[in-house]
């Protein structure tokens, strides 16, 4: 990212209100989800989000290791987020790092609040998120894709996880920020939420917002929820779809 | 054929005055799916059949085990459980001294076991005393979902036997997903191809007729 001058800065809005890429303030970017993708996991998604390409895989219940993570009345859920080298601009140097943890950790912790982990107690279930290509809400993605996954996988959960994020461009408030959007942008809101019980899973802030523009974005962010929980559980339908004589798949 | 709707976790099932079943949960009052699968209403439970899902181990399965670990008195066998589970020797035909246990079974061996006791933490002993259970020498064994098992017998066997029929091979289908088949290379084969069928298009209607269309496809080619 690094620091820009002020006259680098792209024009975020245009004077008709459009985004760079001729979005209004409350358009997603394209979404395309695809269920069951991986053949060894037991379960898995490929989500397009944009310029976003993400891949999550879902290995459990099974042993935990390390073993001392064992809780005796409810599974451990373990979740890796990981961009790929190639993910971004400049070469990311591959590895965990401060801020991947932190990703794992957010994704992880809003996706065991669905989970029936108390079903698994002594096991672990791991939840793996690689990036492929980035541009901006790949946690978001990740979040998507690893909840489409677990439901892919079988394993009991309350409901399916959408994430938007929501940020603040140009002195407005956006959807789903692109990369110069979040670059550039005054704010950037992650958040995720549980459609059926209307719980926030996940809420992050990044720069500034005052109260009512919070308000304001988290409404945008529900919005935007709704739309993609939608193509999350058209995915779902699409990889089970029960077609009369074999090989069809989308219906 | 009846109708049969899909339904995916977090959808209200609207069947408020049914019990909650497997797959299904209930939250203010009302019931909700919890895992993608088939509406099963059968009063008074409601409950959704996963597509997939893990193996839960129940009383009774008989399941394929693979031999992981030797003790003095038992083995610890792998029944496709999150652990393993173990194989006393006195759940075995053979009268074996302490610490002889390596001398019957060794680690990779399979074996058909059944399942004698589940407690709450999913923690399972296992058998192999009763019918059709002990040791499993040649043929291969074929891992499918678990949830996919009872297409695989059929009904009461049917679609067992039309495997077993029209290949020749003969076929042990364990609780768990496995599936031992032991006959000739190109039986075991075509078995093989119609367990994938099977696993990958198991919940749409009209399995028999395509199991049936493809053994007949593959024998005259």
């Amino acid at each position: 990212m690094g620091s820009v001058g002020a006259k680098d800065v792209p024009e975020l809005l245009d004077a008709h209100g459009k985004r760079i890429d001729g979005r209004g303030l409350h358009d997603l970017r394209p979404l395309k989800i695809e269920a069951g993708v991986l053949q060894r996991a037991t379960g898995s998604a490929f989500v397009e989000w944009g310029e976003n390409k993400v891949m999550a895989a879902v290995y459990g219940p099974r042993e935990v290791h390390p073993r001392h993570m064992q809780q005796n009345t409810k599974a451990v859920v373990q979740c890796r987020y990981n961009m790929a080298s190639f993910s971004v601009d400049e070469r990311k140097r591959p590895g965990l790092d401060r801020r991947s943890q932190e990703i794992s950790k957010v994704i992880g912790e809003a996706l065991e609040s669905v989970l029936f982990v108390e079903e698994f107690p002594k096991t672990s279930i791991g939840i793996y998120i690689e990036v492929l290509q980035a541009n901006a809400g790949t946690r978001c993605a990740g979040l998507v894709a690893a909840s489409v996954a677990l439901a892919d996988a079988g394993i009991p959960m309350s409901d399916l996880v959408p994430a938007v994020a929501v940020g603040k461009i140009a002195g407005k408030l956006a959807l789903d920020l692109r990369k110069e959007e979040d670059n550039y942008g005054e704010s950037d809101v992650p958040m995720a939420l549980v459609p059926r019980s209307g719980r926030l899973v996940l809420l992050q802030m990044e720069g500034h917002m005052t109260r009512d523009e919070l308000k304001t974005a988290m409404d945008m962010g529900v919005k935007g929820c709704e739309k993609i929980y939608e193509i999350q559980k058209a995915a779902l339908r699409n990889r089970y779809s029960l077609g009369g004589n074999g090989g069809g798949e989308a219906q | 054929m009846k109708e049969r709707t899909i339904v995916l976790p977090g959808e209200e099932l609207n069947a408020g005055e049914f019990q909650p079943g497997p797959g299904t949960y209930r939250a203010d009052g009302r019931i909700y799916a919890s895992v993608a699968g088939i509406l099963s209403i059968r009063a008074p439970i409601v409950r959704v059949i996963p597509f997939s899902g893990p193996y839960i181990p129940q009383h009774g399965d008989v399941v394929i085990a693979v031999v992981k670990i030797i003790g003095p008195t038992y083995w610890l066998v792998d029944v496709g459980a999150p652990h393993y589970a173990p194989l006393h020797y006195s759940g075995t035909p053979w009268k074996i001294e302490y610490g002889e246990c390596g001398e019957y079974l060794r680690p990779g061996d399979a074996i058909v076991v059944r399942i004698e006791a589940v407690d709450q933490n999913q923690r399972i002993g296992v058998t192999m005393n009763g019918d059709g259970l002990g040791r499993i020498n040649g043929g291969i064994i074929e891992q499918i979902s678990p949830t996919k098992v009872p297409r695989v017998i059929g009904k009461s066997g049917s679609m067992i036997r039309l495997l077993e029929t029209s290949t020749g091979a003969r076929m042990t289908v364990g609780q768990n997903g496995r599936v031992w088949i032991d006959g000739s290379q190109s039986s075991i084969y075509q078995v093989r191809q119609a367990l994938q069928i099977i696993d990958r298009e198991g919940q749409r209607s009209g399995l028999t007729d395509r199991i049936k269309l493809f053994l007949e496809q593959s024998h005259s080619a």
